[in-house]
């Protein structure tokens, strides 16, 4: 039992990892800011969800019960991370940032 | 009933998260009822309209089928970033709403940029159209139809009857 | 099997904010610094939660809730200062 919970607390913690680069090298290295928006909001849903199931368990096991408080942030960030991707978006489009030439369809003008 | 809950599933959110930051027990329980009471009263003038909940099952199927595409997707578009840039397709897709309920309209956005591979960047002045840029596009009639049939739909069935 | 996986994790989650900061320093528009500062905080986060495993605490939880909360509302206040010039109108 205890090297199951180990091997799915340091399976979660690769994976939150794995994920949270994975987001950061496509902010790092696409070519314009609308795709780059892209990437944090992938690091925030499996990033920092995997690294949080796997204090969600490690905790739980530590201490023979449930635990769940860090499912907060979890909640928290799902609800906000959109909401910054929209504004910054917006603000992207308002300050009329170039995209890539090859994009089908425009922005909206602000 | 309804008026000492305006908003049923609020209060049930802000009680369970104080239960959840305070830690379970029997005192935090009933401060924490007394808040889910109070907040949700306090907040009223904030609401123009009350979004309703209709249909309770549908909304657990609809975030149970949200968390399984963001994490599908969220394997798809980790190849599309490790691949080479010049073969991704982006697009701004302009998506015709049909939901009315702003609230709902608010949940499709944050769904449309929680599942990895499309970003909603605006809302038209009158709420019928929805901005999204798509990171890789195939089809634009493909994404639209998907998009409507895997969130939009249930959200109508979940708000508004 | 966890003390593989901890510093492995460390090194993830660090190599991720080093390609934030570089983002950050190139820039070249506003927001995108912005999205930058944006990841940078939710790695950040991330990191914490990893160090209260490492550590075998609760305490940081409380830390990466404040992040969390700091984070967005910065976030928010700088895209509307983008938009409107102006945060509160």
């Amino acid at each position: 039992m205890d090297t199951l919970v180990e091997f799915l607390v340091s399976a979660a913690i690769l994976v939150g990892g794995v994920f949270a680069l994975i987001g950061s090298i496509g902010l790092a290295r696409l070519p314009d800011f609308y795709l780059r928006l892209h990437g944090p909001t992938k690091a925030t849903t499996l990033g920092v969800g995997g690294t949080i199931f796997a204090s969600l368990l490690f905790f739980s096991w530590q201490e023979q019960g449930l635990r769940l408080q860090e499912l907060l942030i979890v909640l928290f960030l799902f609800i906000t991370a959109p909401v910054s991707a929209h504004m910054l978006a917006k603000a992207a489009m308002h300050r009329q940032l170039r995209h890539r030439e090859d994009t089908r369809g425009r922005p909206w003008k602000q | 009933m309804r008026r000492l809950l305006p908003f049923p599933m609020l209060s049930l959110l802000l009680w369970l998260s104080w239960l959840l930051l305070n830690g379970f027990s029997w005192g935090h329980g009933l401060l924490g009822l007394v808040l889910a009471v109070v907040l949700p009263l306090g907040t009223r003038p904030f609401w123009p309209n009350v979004p309703h909940l209709r249909n309770f099952p549908k909304l657990v199927r609809f975030v149970l089928v949200v968390h399984w595409d963001i994490i599908t997707a969220n394997v798809a578009v980790a190849r599309l970033i490790l691949r080479s840039p010049r073969k991704l397709r982006p697009a701004f897709v302009e998506l015709p709403l049909d939901l009315e309920d702003d609230f709902a309209i608010t949940l499709l956005t944050s769904t449309i940029s929680l599942t990895p591979g499309t970003v909603s960047a605006d809302v038209s002045e009158d709420h019928r159209t929805l901005l999204i840029h798509t990171l890789d596009m195939e089809d634009e009639a493909a994404l639209v139809a998907q998009i409507k049939q895997r969130y939009e739909r249930p959200l109508k069935e979940i708000f508004e009857c | 099997m966890l003390e593989i996986a901890l510093p492995i994790g460390f090194g993830l989650i660090v190599a991720a904010l080093v390609l934030n900061l570089y983002r950050l320093l190139r820039g070249p528009t506003l927001p995108d610094r912005a999205l930058a500062l944006d990841t940078m905080y939710i790695n950040a986060i991330a990191l914490i939660v990893l160090y209260g495993i490492a550590n075998n605490s609760k305490l940081y939880f409380e830390a990466g809730m404040l992040i969390a909360l700091i984070g967005f509302v910065s976030t928010v206040a700088v895209a509307k200062y983008m938009t409107r010039g102006d945060i509160i109108e």
